[in-house]
This record gives C-alpha cells, structure tokens and sequence, in this order.
C-alpha cells in the first residue's frame, strides 16, 4: 500500500462555489441584456398598439416589405425620440436628471434596507413624512437660505427617519414583518397628508381644494442657470457615495451588512440585532424623506394629496442596482432618462408613454428572472464574464 | 451487480476534483470510500449518480459501458443513493414518500397508495427496515428518516447503494441500526458504497476501503490487512496522532461558576434543570453526553444567546448572568457555536470580514465609525497564517471554503481573544482528521495559557481525549462528574445512558463495543428529539 505525499500545489479539491461565476454576469451583463430585452418587447408591443402598422400586417401576404418597413419606422422614430427626449440636448439632460433626482434618493432608502436584511415598502410613506416635516420648515420659519435650506433637508430626512424607524422598531420589539408594517404605514401617512392639507396649518389660504402652502424661496434648491435641474441631483449623487461609504466602510454598514446576510451569526458575535434593524430602517427612511424633499424644495414646492410614485419605483431600482449605490445611481439615471424622454416620443412618434411603463416592468421582470435572460443570451452571457472582470466589485 | 468506475477524471474550471480514479465495487459487497472532506468522494458518487458527467473516464455496470445522463439514467441502471441530506417531504407520510415520482396508479389514473404501501411493507420485512409506513416523515427520528430514504432506493429496486456520509447525523445508536441494515442488505445481494471519514466504522462495515486523497486514489484494501492508523495516515498523508498530547491539568482559580440553571427550550420545555459546575482557569472541563439532552440549551444560557429561569452563571466571581454576547466577549469569554454555518459564519462574508465578527468596532479594526481596512487586512492575513486556513486569499468568501477551514476561521476569531474562558460546542464535527488534530492542538493550547475551557462534544473520543474533567448530561441535568484518570469509555457511555456510574459494576468487562449497545433503551428516546 503506498502512502507517498502527493505535490503540495494543489490545496484543496472541490467543485467551485457555485455563486462566484453568476455574481459576476448578473452585476451589469444581466440588467443591460434585460434593458434590451425590454426594449425589443416593448418596440413588439408599439407595433401591435398602432393601428395603422397592425392594419399594414394584416394585407402582410400582399405587402410584406411595408408592413416590415413601417414597423421599423414606428419603432425607430420612437426610440430616436425617447433617446433625444433624454440625451440630445442639454434641455433633454437637465429634464433626466431631474427626474433622477428622487429615484436616486429613493432607491438608495431601499438598497440599504436591503443590505440589512430588510424589505422596504415604505418609501412612499417616508417620502411623505418627510415632506410634512420639511414643508413645515419650509414655509413657516423665516431665515437666511444658508440655514433655511440646510435646515429644511435634514427636517425631510428626519421626517422620514422617524417613520421609517416606526417599522423598525415594530420588528426589533415584536417581529412583526416590515413588509406588512411599512405598506400599512404608507397608507396611515397618506391619509395623515390628506387630514393635514385641510387643516390651517397647511392648506394655503383662500384654497378650498388641499393644497399646502408653497416652501419659503429660502428653503427651495436652487436651479443651474435656465435649466430647471437643481442641486437637487448633486444632492443625491453626494448621498450615493455617502451610504457607499457607510454601508462598506464604517462599523455601522458592517453590523448592517452581517445582520443582513446572517442575523443569528451576528447575534452570536454580539452585536444587537434588534437596535440594527431600528437604525437601518431610521437612514431607510430618512433618504425616502430626502426623496420627497428633494422633489418638493427642487420642483414643486407644495404639496398635494396622494401618493408620488417614486417609492415603488425605488423597489425596482434597488433590484436593478443590485442594492450598490453605484448601481443605483445608474438605474435611477435609466429610469430618469425613460420618463424625460417618454414625453417627446409621444409628440415626434405618437407613442403613448404609458409604453414607457411597460418598459420600465419589463426591464423589472427580465431582472426579477436572471434565468430567462442567461437562457435567451446563453452564448453571449458566458463569454462576456472573461472580460467584464471590472464589474466585480458591483455585486458584492 | 458489480460497478466498476475506470479512469474517471472530473474538472471543474481551474480545479480537478477526481484524477484518473479506478474503483471497483464487486457484488455484495461493501465498499468504504473514504477520505477527507474536498478530497472529491462526493464529487465521485455524484458522478456515479448521473449528477455529473465525468470529463474522462468510463462507468462499467456488470461489464457493460453506461453513460448517465441524469440520476434517471442511473436509477434505471438499478443504482440508488441516500445523500447526506435526506430528500424527503416532510409532510407527507413514509409511504407516500417512497412512492413519490413512481407512484402506482388504479383505473383512471388514481393513487394506489394500498398497492405501495403493501410493497413497502414487504420491503422492510425482508430488508429488516422497521418503519411505520403511515407515520408522517418530520415526525421520525433521523435515523428512521434514513431508513426511509434507503427504502425509497430499494423501492425503485436497487441493486447497488451509496450512502453519502451516512453516518454524520446519526447518534451512536442509530449508527449501529445502521450498521446491522447495511449487513442485512448485503446479505441479500445489495452492493453498497459507503462514504465516511470516520476511521472506526469503516474498519467495522467494510469488505474493502478505498482511500482518496485530493481527488486520486491512494490506495484500496481490507479492514484486515490494515488498521485505524495506516488508514489516517493514507487520508492525510502524513503520520497522524489520533490522540492528543496533554500534560496533566495544573487548575488555578475558578473561572467559571454555574449553580442551579434552568433554562427553556424553544419549545418552552425545561430542557436545563438545575445544572450547576465550576470550571477553573488551565482545565478542560468536556461535557459529554447523546446530542439533545440540554447541552446547546445550557451553552446558549451561559454565553447569554438564550434567556435564563433559574440559576447564576458567575464569570470571575462576578454574577453575569444573563448578560449580552457583547459584555460576555468584553470579559473574555469566546464562544465556538455548535452550528458553524448558521451561527459562527456570514458565509456571503470574505474570509477577513468573519474574522472581525466580534471585534469590528474595537481599535485597531476601527476607529470612530470608520473602519481600518489596512488593519483588519494585515490581522486577517496573520491570523489565516497562524491558524492554518488554507485559502488562496482572505478575500474569499466563507462560503467557498470546505467545513474544516471555515471552523478554522471561527476558532481563529475566537481563540485569539479567549484570554479567560473558552466555550466550544461540537468543535471538531463534521471535520476531517488534520483539522480535528489542529483544533484539538489549539485547544490544548489555549489550556496551558490558562484559560478556562468547556467543551461540548457528542463524540466520545473527543470528551475522553481532551476533557481534563469530565461531565456527562443526561435529560437536562448533569448527571456524573468524573476526573480523567476514571473516566473510561464504559463509564461515559453509561452515563450517556441516563444510568449511574454504580451499574457498571456488573459490566465492567463490557467491551467498548458492546458499551454502545447497552445504552439503547435510554438512547432510542433521545433520538427522537435530537434534530431541531
């Protein structure tokens, strides 16, 4: 029977981790095949929705160059102007990143509700929260904007914090889901804006309908130039590197990060959970907050009954970022980018932009189903990861 | 039937997991595969099985090449497998279970579930499985869960067995049903492959052992022709000492003190009834015991992961009981948790950010808020040096490492802070003979520091090898403290049994292996309640 030692060279013999190779594909390859896919869908469902092109692939038999050749023109002209309506011109960018603005901040009070284990629908919620508190702020105190303005932020982010932390703290005391609990406070906060907006405090006088008094021009972002995009966007772009640099390089992102991938563990090791999952759904919600606010004090000034529509685009966006930041960042831009140039693809092509919607889902549910898109893009996804190593440090 | 594996080569990008690995199963025959964990066992029978197909290399059955394309092909072949995580419903009943995805159907295509269920009965007659077919699978002991599971292959008639790792989540007892089943099968014919890395029922249930080593054969042979130390030296490929060097205990003050704990299980039962112990500072107090009998419960009370009734812990004279994790580490107490995956690990975490679980906020891992990536790079990189963890870079993720290393991870976390108690449960389970060696040389170590230790082990060899003291619990409470020069094997396993040290008088010449056997009655009523 032989005994001899084999080289040393080889350490350890086992099937790699089966995660290491798709977190790489899924970081960026996935949710720019899905972007694609998205569009080819949604050019499909252009073609179908437009009478004249449907009519033309009806008498298909007698004409099939037109009914090909009309569809294309219907699509392109409406990508050329959805993507015109974004980019082309510096109007076109200043409307993106204005509309990114909240996505940003919304989507980032997501993301790292996520990286502590924690599933946050409440931004809508938050948002308004935190509007309440700063549009208080906003148009009843009287002081010079370098502390108006300032002041009126934080009263947004603090807003938001403290409806946000509502849920946490029904988590960490009873474990009640935050799922249920933060729906539900959306809709508590609703109504409190609705209640609220009718009352002296708010409702701007002379006005039966509910609407608030418009924020002090003190407290307002200011805009760049003739542009209406406002500081709004540095705001947010400065948040994004602030909760990077949080969530990777400070001990509280740390305990985030470890209660979120493994809570007992982290018990194990000493750190309270329970005051983990309140202090992360307090910054989840004060970004809501800053969301709303930077929509208030940048565009609209006032307020007015219902929902925004960020906060659930904002569950989107963390998805599509892969809860990073970064990755955040470039999805609010895309996003931002679809419903600033959706408006100019309905006057040059005719094109609804409740297409842009469909486009926005589908991107969504292409992401939501990494295995469809790796099946459809099989060849193409696997060669892409030799090359793409610089994606790496996205996912993780 | 007989199977024959030829030249089987199987790659995984940059990494070869089996090397031109011959391997012949006769017919009847019992076959040990054994090996340490990574060493490519289960990549091997996962290749046997159809879950993957080999890059090189031929699958012979009864003489005859097969390709399997999928686990279908090979159970069509007549080859069943119990993995080491049984693939049951839980709700659904043994029957039921059995029968799942070959289910016999009446007219209309109806269930015949009588028609199954009366195969199944004839089944473990003759194969002597006791099972209840109508009872509910979660309900079921392990070890019955696992003979379902092996019910489930002879009912898609099975001529040839693999049984990966069975013996991992069994207790003695179980393990020696076990044993009797696989000698009942291949009596009747049944080949069986059996995977282990456990040295003492292989000798016991093998017709033949082959060792694998980093994927390549080292060398096949018989229980006879070999012994328990030429088979760990063939698996690690080096001379292994399987029992540890240890100077006898010099006990300095008392460290820890625990009287009259009661603590609640998670179902609310009092699974810790008014136990009480000293620990002193340079002794290894090992507490023994089949899993289940209160041990994680009493753990969890005096570490302060769980909420304690009655009773005091008192750490250095100082009444700590119920105290955070935190303020616990903070007084020099470190902890190695039974369960390593879910409780000792971020396994999404890179290797260095496991190593700071406990002391991320403490200089110089950081300072303020921010944390010192430099500091906890160069500390990680000493501490997987130090303590042996073989990785290709601290980077990696827990995850991708194999049991021993992780465990490494987590005893070098603990250890290197454990500077008045340490606790650790189950150290060494599920892990390969050089990490065994290792942490038991640790702990050893970290005794003649002077740190007080506790260690909780359901393996008998690990109690008697490194406990200075011995404590033996039984239903909650601890039912015999013996000092190492009187601690036998019969002793212990009397006391496992729930029976007092006096009985042994009349078994003193019970052999270490008829020892197991006596404990059966008080044993095969823990059984059923050791698996959470």
């Amino acid at each position: 029977m032989k005994t001899d030692a084999p080289p040393e060279e080889q350490q350890r013999i086992e099937p790699p981790s089966r995660k290491s190779r798709p977190l790489l594909v899924d970081a960026l390859i996935i949710p720019l095949l899905a972007l694609f896919s998205a569009l080819v869908v949604g050019g499909l469902v252009m073609i179908f929705a437009d009478s004249e092109v449907a009519r033309a692939w009806a008498s298909f038999g007698r004409n099939p160059g037109n009914a090909i050749s009309m569809s294309w023109d219907l699509v392109s002209s409406a990508y050329g102007a959805l993507f015109d309506g974004a980019f082309g011109n510096p109007t076109a960018i200043s409307e993106t990143l204005l509309s990114s603005t909240p996505l940003i901040l919304a989507g980032l009070s997501v993301a790292l509700a996520f990286r502590a284990g924690l599933f946050n629908i409440g931004a809508e919620g938050q948002m308004i929260a935190g509007m309440l508190a700063a549009s208080w702020v906003g148009f009843t105190l009287d002081l010079p904007a370098v502390i108006h303005l300032p002041l009126t932020l934080l009263a947004g982010f603090a807003g938001g914090a403290f409806w946000g932390s509502i849920a946490g703290f029904l988590k960490a005391r009873t474990g009640a889901h935050e799922v249920i609990t933060t729906i539900m406070l959306n809709f508590i906060a609703l109504n409190f804006l609705t209640f609220f907006l009718k009352t002296p405090i708010y409702q701007r006088p002379g006005r039966s309908d509910p609407l608030s008094k418009e924020v002090a021009e003190t407290a307002r972002l200011p805009s760049f130039g003739d542009y209406r995009v406002n500081w709004g966007i540095v705001l947010a772009l400065v948040m994004a590197f602030v909760i990077w640099y949080l969530i990777f390089r400070t001990t509280i992102g740390f305990r985030f990060r470890a209660v979120g991938a493994n809570p007992k563990a982290a018990a194990y090791a000493g750190m309270g959970v329970a005051g983990t999952y309140i202090m992360a759904m307090a910054f989840a919600g004060g970004l809501s907050g800053l969301a709303g606010t930077a929509n208030l004090v940048g565009v609209v000034y006032s307020m007015s009954p219902g929902f925004l529509g960020y906060g659930f685009d904002a569950i989107a966006l963390a998805l599509l970022g892969r809860t990073h930041p970064l990755g955040v960042v470039l999805a609010a831009l895309l996003f931002g980018a679809l419903r600033a140039g959706a408006l100019q693809m309905q006057g040059v092509a005719g094109v609804g932009t409740d297409i842009i919607v469909v486009i926005q889902a589908l991107i969504i549910m292409f992401v939501a189903a990494p295995a469809l898109v790796r099946e459809i893009y099989r060849i193409r996804a696997r060669s892409a990861i030799e090359t793409d190593a610089i994606t790496k440090s996205w996912a993780s | 039937m007989k199977i024959e594996l030829k030249g089987i080569t199987k790659r995984f990008p940059g990494v070869i997991a089996n090397k031109d690995v011959n391997l012949t199963v006769n017919d009847g025959e019992v076959h040990a595969l054994l090996g340490e964990n990574g060493a490519g066992k289960s990549t091997l029978m996962n290749v046997l099985y159809g879950l993957y197909e080999p890059t090189e290399g031929e699958i012979l059955v009864d003489d005859k090449p097969v390709t399997f394309k999928s686990p279908g092909d090979a159970i069509a072949a007549a080859i069943g497998m119990v993995h080491q995580h049984f693939m049951l419903v839980p709700v659904f009943t043994v029957t039921e279970n059995v029968m799942l995805g070959v289910e016999p159907t009446q007219n209309l295509g109806l269930l015949d579930t009588s028609q199954a269920r009366a195969h199944l009965v004839e089944l473990s007659e003759k194969f002597g499985l006791n099972v209840n077919p109508d009872a509910t699978v979660e309900d079921l002991p392990v070890g019955v869960q696992q003979r379902v599971e092996i019910l489930k292959a002879l009912y898609r008639r099975a001529d040839c067995l693999i049984l990966d790792e069975p013996t991992a989540v069994l207790t003695p007892d179980e393990i020696d049903d076990l044993i009797e089943v696989v000698e009942t099968l291949k009596e009747s014919g049944v080949s069986i492959i059996f995977i282990s890395h456990k040295l003492k029922e292989v000798m016991t249930i093998a017709d033949r052992i082959t060792v694998l080593r980093r994927g390549e054969v080292v060398g096949s042979t018989t229980p006879e022709e070999t012994n328990e130390q030429q088979l760990a030296e063939m698996m690690v490929g080096r001379s292994v000492q399987l029992t540890v060097d240890k100077e006898p205990a010099t006990p300095g003050d008392t460290v820890l003190e625990v009287s009259g704990l009661e603590v609640l299980d998670d179902r609310m039962q009092r699974s810790v009834r008014g136990v009480g112990f000293e620990v002193r500072s340079g002794e290894i107090l090992a507490i023994a015991g089949v899993q289940g009998n209160g041990q994680t419960e009493l753990i969890e009370g005096i570490t302060g992961m769980r909420a304690v009734e009655a009773g005091t812990v008192r750490l250095n004279g100082k009444d700590v009981t119920g105290s955070s994790p935190k303020h616990l580490f903070g007084l020099g107490m470190a902890h190695v948790p039974e369960d390593r995956q879910e409780d000792g690990l971020v396994s999404s975490f890179p290797i260095k950010d496991n190593l700071i679980l406990n002391t991320y906020e403490n200089s110089p891992f950081s300072k303020g808020l921010v944390m010192n990536r430099e500091a906890i790079n160069s500390s990680a990189e000493k501490l997987v040096e130090e303590f042996d963890v073989r990785t290709p870079s601290i980077d990696v993720k827990a995850s991708a490492l194999s049991g021993g290393n992780q465990q490494k991870v987590i005893v070098a976390r603990e250890f290197s802070h454990a500077n008045k108690l340490l606790i650790a449960s189950q150290p060494t389970r599920g892990l390969d003979v050089g990490s065994i060696q290792y942490i038991h040389g640790q702990i050893v170590a970290k005794r003649n520091e002077g740190t007080a230790v506790v260690i909780v082990s359901s393996e008998l060899d690990e109690i008697l090898a490194l406990g200075d003291r011995i404590a033996v619990m039984y239903d909650g409470s601890i039912i015999g403290v013996l000092d190492r020069s009187e601690a036998t094997r019969e002793k212990c396993g009397l006391l496992m049994a729930g029976l007092s040290v006096d009985d042994s008088a009349t078994s003193d010449s019970a052999t270490a292996e008829s020892e197991t056997s006596e404990s059966q009655p008080a044993s095969s009523t823990d059984a059923g309640r050791r698996e959470r």
